[in-house]
C-alpha cells in the first residue's frame, strides 16, 4: 500500500535537479538572458561525479563525511514526508520532531566539514549559517505543532492527508500564517534571496555558498544534489499545504505535488527577481517574523 | 622646511587640500619636496619646494591627507618622515635611489608585496580575515586585511602594490612614441581621462593651441568613458546586492557606451583617440547623428533600469547608512571624485580648474551629503544625466576646423601640472623638462591615490558582508594607485 510512499525519495533524487534549473530560466527570463539549459542542474552533476576530488592535508574525515551525511539525511527525510497529498513511506506519531531533527543533523555536518578548513571565510558561513537555524528552528517546530494540532493528526503523513481548500475554508488566516511561515523557512534554509544569494562571487557576503567553497568533485556533486533535495523538503511542505485535495488516485496526487514545486521554483524564481537581499544583520527579524506567524497559527487553533 | 610644513599645515586646516605631495630630485644627491595645494572653490592650485635632506618631521599625524603621500615619497626616494603613524611601503619595490632605504631593508633581498605588519586587534571576541590578493571575481589584486568583532569591521587596512609597472620611471627622457600607450594603459578604463590629462601638460609645455573641434571631441569622449563606468558601477552595485534587473540591464548597457566610443576611434576604450595637438580621429555628420540616436536610445534604457534602484525599498534598504564619510572625514582625507562630491565636498576639475571644452561650456557638479553607499550611487546617476545632456550639447555646437595642430619642442627647464576630471576624479600630472625639454620627472596622481584611505575609513563599524558593496561604491583602481 506504501509503494508510493517508497517511491517518493527516488523520485525526488531524480527530479529535484529540475528546481534549481527552473529558478534559473525564471531568473534569466527577468534578466532579458536566455539563460543557461533547463537540465544544466544535470549536466553539472554528471561532470562533478566523473571528477577525482582533491583534499586539503589540514582536513579530516569530517570533511568529506558532510556532503554524504548530508545527502543521506535529505534521503531519510524523504521517507516521512508525505509528497503532498500521497502518503510518505514511514509514518509514526511525532514523525515531525524527526524531520526538524534530521535537517539539523545534515546542517550540523555541513558546518563542521566547513570548520574542519580552517578557512576564516567558512568559519564566518558557519557562523551565521548556525545564528540562523537558530532562529529559523522554532518556525518550523512551532508552524508543523500548529499544523498537527488543527488536523489533530500526529505524524507528517496524517496532517497533509486530509487538507484541500475545502478544510481550510473557514480557517483562512491559519492557512496564511504557516503558508508565509514556510515560505520564509523555504528561502532561508535553501539560502535564496532575500536571505543568502547563491549566485554570488563574494566571500565576504556569503552564508551557505562560503561554507562549501573547499568541497570538490563529487563532493561538490553531492552538496548540489543535496541543495536540490533541500529545495524539494521545504518547497512540499509549503506545496502541501495549498494543494486541493487527495483525488483517491496516487499517480495524480504525486503529479500535483510535483506541479506544486515546480510552481515554487517559479515563484522563487520571481522573487529573486524582483528584490535585493537583505543586510545580513535583518535576516533574523525575517526569521523572528516567521516564528511569530507560526506562533499565532498555533494560537489560532486553540479558538 | 619647516616654512613649508606651517604653510601646509595651515592650508589644510583652512579647508584647502594636498592635491600633491611629491618627491622630485634636482640632482644626484639634492631631492625637493613639492607640495601642490588645491584650493579647489577659488580655482587656485599653490605651488610649494623645499629641499629635504634623509629625513623631516611628518605631516601626517597632524594631516591624515599626506599619509600615503609620505609613504610614497619614503619608499621612492628613501626620506623618512619622523613620527608618521603607520610608515610602511606602499608598492613594494626598491627605492630609486640605490642604497638609501627609509626601512634599511637587506638591498639584495627581494621585496613581496603586502608582506609585513599589519595594524591588529586582539582580545578573545576579534578574529582577522584576509581576503585577497586573489580574489573570487575578476578583478585586480590587492589585499585587505579586516580586524572584525563578530560580523562588525574594527579596523581594515588594504595592501596594495601588487599591480606595480614602474610606469613613471619609463617616462623620465621622454616623451618616448611609446609614452602615450603607457599614459593610455596607466589605469585601462580612464583611457581617455589619462591620455587627456598627459596631452595637455605636453601642449602647456609646447604652447600648443588645441583646436577648438578636437577640444570638444576630447570632451565627448571623456564623458562617455564616464557615462560607461557610472553605468556599469550601478549595475555592479545592483548586482552586489543580488538585485537582479539592474545588474543585468547596466551590463549590457555599458557595453553601448564602449560602443559609441567604438564608434569615434575604432576602441571600446578610447585607444589612439586623444593625442597631442588634438585629437587622431573626426567624426563626419554620419558618425555625429548615428552618435545622437545611440546616446538617445541607450540613455532611456538606463534611466529605467537606473531608476528601478531608487523605486524599490529592498534596494534603499541596504544603500542607505551603509559606509556613511561625514564631509569633515572627507575633507581631512582628501578625497576626491564622486566619492568626495557624494559626502557634500563641492569639487570637481572641470569646474573649478576648467580646461579645453568645459572652460566654455560648463557642466553642472553632482552634490548629494549622506556619504552612504546611496550617495555615492545617485551621485554618479546625476553624472549620468549631465554627461549624456553634456555630449548632445557639444554635438549640437559642435566646432568646425581642424582636429590637431602640430605640437613642437617642449620648453625646456620647466614645469607643469595638468588635471582633468576622470570618472573615478581628479588625475593630475605633473611635468619637470630639462635643458633639453625632455621629460626630467614625470609624476602621476590617480584619484584612486587620494581615496583608498577613504574606503578603509568608511567600513569601520560597518558589517564585514557589506564590504563588497561599499567597495563597489567607490571601484577604486588597483593599478592607476600601483602605476
Amino acid at each position: 500500500m506504501r509503494l508510493a510512499g517508497w517511491l517518493h525519495p527516488i523520485l525526488a533524487l531524480l527530479l529535484s535537479p529540475l528546481l534549481p534549473g527552473v529558478i534559473n530560466r525564471v531568473k534569466a527570463f527577468f534578466a532579458g538572458r536566455q539563460g543557461p539549459p533547463l537540465l544544466q542542474p544535470y549536466y553539472d552533476l554528471i561532470k562533478l561525479l566523473q571528477k577525482g576530488a582533491v583534499y586539503s592535508g589540514t582536513t579530516t574525515w569530517v570533511f568529506r563525511a558532510g556532503p554524504v551525511v548530508n545527502l543521506a539525511v535529505l534521503s531519510l527525510v524523504l521517507l516521512i514526508l508525505p509528497l503532498g497529498r500521497v502518503p510518505s513511506a514511514v509514518a509514526f506519531p511525532g514523525d515531525l520532531i524527526l524531520l526538524a531533527y534530521l535537517l539539523v543533523l545534515g546542517r550540523f555536518f555541513t558546518v563542521l566539514a566547513a570548520l574542519d578548513t580552517g578557512s576564516s571565510f567558512e568559519g564566518m558561513g558557519a557562523s551565521r549559517e548556525l545564528q540562523f537555524a537558530v532562529f529559523a528552528e522554532p518556525a518550523l517546530l512551532v508552524g508543523l505543532g500548529a499544523l498537527a494540532r488543527w488536523t489533530n493528526a500526529s505524524s507528517l503523513s496524517g496532517m497533509f492527508a486530509d487538507l484541500s481548500p475545502a478544510f481550510w475554508g473557514d480557517s483562512l488566516p491559519l492557512l496564511v500564517l504557516l503558508a508565509s511561515a514556510f515560505l520564509v523557512l523555504y528561502l532561508t534554509e535553501n539560502c535564496r534571496i532575500p536571505v543568502d544569494d547563491p549566485t554570488t562571487h563574494l566571500e565576504l557576503t556569503m552564508i551557505h555558498e562560503v561554507m562549501v567553497l573547499d568541497h570538490g568533485a563529487v563532493d561538490f556533486g553531492f552538496i548540489q544534489w543535496a541543495a536540490a533535495m533541500k529545495l524539494w523538503v521545504l518547497g512540499i511542505l509549503l506545496v502541501g499545504l495549498v494543494l486541493p485535495g487527495a483525488s483517491g488516485w496516487r499517480g495524480l496526487d504525486a503529479l500535483a505535488g510535483v506541479v506544486g514545486l515546480l510552481g515554487v521554483a517559479v515563484l522563487t524564481g520571481v522573487i529573486e527577481s524582483i528584490m535585493a537581499r537583505l543586510r545580513l544583520l535583518r535576516v533574523p527579524q525575517l526569521l523572528v517574523g516567521a516564528s511569530v506567524a507560526s506562533a499565532l497559527a498555533l494560537l489560532l487553533t486553540f479558538r | 622646511m619647516p616654512e613649508f610644513r606651517q604653510i601646509i599645515l595651515g592650508a589644510v586646516a583652512n579647508g584647502e587640500r594636498i592635491a600633491a605631495l611629491v618627491g622630485i630630485p634636482q640632482d644626484d644627491e639634492t631631492l625637493h619636496l613639492v607640495a601642490l595645494i588645491a584650493g579647489d572653490f577659488a580655482g587656485e592650485l599653490r605651488l610649494l619646494a623645499a629641499p629635504v635632506g634623509d629625513s623631516y618631521p611628518s605631516l601626517a599625524a597632524e594631516c591624515p591627507q599626506a599619509a600615503v603621500f609620505e609613504r610614497e615619497i619614503a619608499e621612492q626616494w628613501g626620506v623618512v618622515p619622523t613620527g608618521h603613524p603607520w610608515l610602511k611601503p606602499l608598492r613594494y619595490h626598491p627605492s630609486y635611489r640605490p642604497g638609501r632605504d627609509a626601512w634599511q631593508r637587506d638591498p639584495t633581498a627581494p621585496i613581496a608585496p603586502a608582506v609585513g605588519d599589519f595594524f591588529r586587534v586582539t582580545g578573545g571576541q576579534t578574529h582577522e580575515v584576509a581576503v585577497g590578493p586573489v580574489h573570487a571575481g575578476v578583478i585586480e589584486p590587492g589585499h585587505f586585511r579586516f580586524q572584525c568583532h563578530g560580523e562588525e569591521v574594527l579596523h581594515l587596512e588594504i595592501a596594495l602594490g601588487y599591480q606595480h609597472r614602474g610606469i613613471e620611471r619609463a617616462l623620465p627622457g621622454g616623451p618616448h612614441p611609446r609614452t602615450i600607450h603607457h599614459m593610455e594603459t596607466l589605469a585601462g578604463d580612464t583611457t581617455i581621462g589619462h591620455a587627456t590629462a598627459y596631452c595637455q601638460a605636453l601642449e602647456a609645455l609646447a604652447g600648443c593651441a588645441v583646436p577648438p573641434r578636437a577640444q570638444a571631441l576630447r570632451a565627448i569622449a571623456l564623458e562617455l568613458e564616464r557615462l560607461a563606468n557610472h553605468t556599469g558601477d550601478l549595475g555592479a552595485l545592483a548586482g552586489d546586492i543580488g538585485f537582479l534587473p539592474t545588474a543585468s540591464y547596466c551590463g549590457r548597457l555599458r557595453g553601448d557606451f564602449l560602443n559609441m566610443t567604438a564608434l569615434l576611434c575604432g576602441n571600446r576604450f578610447g585607444r589612439g583617440l586623444v593625442r597631442p595637438g588634438g585629437v587622431a580621429y573626426d567624426m563626419d555628420s554620419a558618425i555625429l547623428d548615428a552618435l545622437r540616436s545611440r546616446l538617445d536610445a541607450t540613455f532611456r534604457d538606463v534611466a529605467g533600469a537606473v531608476n528601478l534602484l531608487w523605486d524599490t525599498p529592498s534596494v534603499l534598504a541596504r544603500f542607505e547608512n551603509t559606509g556613511a564619510l561625514t564631509l569633515e572625514t572627507a575633507i581631512t582625507l582628501g578625497l576626491v571624485g564622486p566619492a568626495a562630491r557624494a559626502s557634500g565636498r563641492n569639487l570637481d576639475v572641470r569646474r573649478d580648474y576648467s580646461t579645453g571644452a568645459y572652460a566654455t561650456t560648463a557642466i553642472p557638479v553632482a552634490l548629494q551629503d549622506s556619504g552612504d553607499v546611496f550617495a555615492r550611487a545617485y551621485v554618479r546617476w546625476l553624472e549620468i544625466q549631465h554627461s549624456a545632456d553634456y555630449i548632445r550639447q557639444q554635438i549640437a555646437q559642435l566646432p568646425d576646423g581642424p582636429i590637431r595642430a602640430p605640437l613642437g619642442p617642449l620648453a625646456p627647464d620647466s614645469f607643469v601640472v595638468s588635471l582633468q576630471e576622470g570618472w573615478r576624479g581628479e588625475i593630475l600630472h605633473l611635468v619637470t623638462t630639462d635643458a633639453a625639454g625632455r621629460f626630467a620627472h614625470y609624476k602621476v596622481v590617480d584619484p584612486s591615490f587620494h581615496n583608498w584611505l577613504g574606503l578603509a575609513i568608511a567600513m569601520r563599524g560597518q558589517e564585514i558582508s557589506d564590504f563588497p558593496l561599499c567597495n563597489k561604491s567607490f571601484n577604486l583602481s588597483y593599478c592607476g594607485h600601483d602605476l
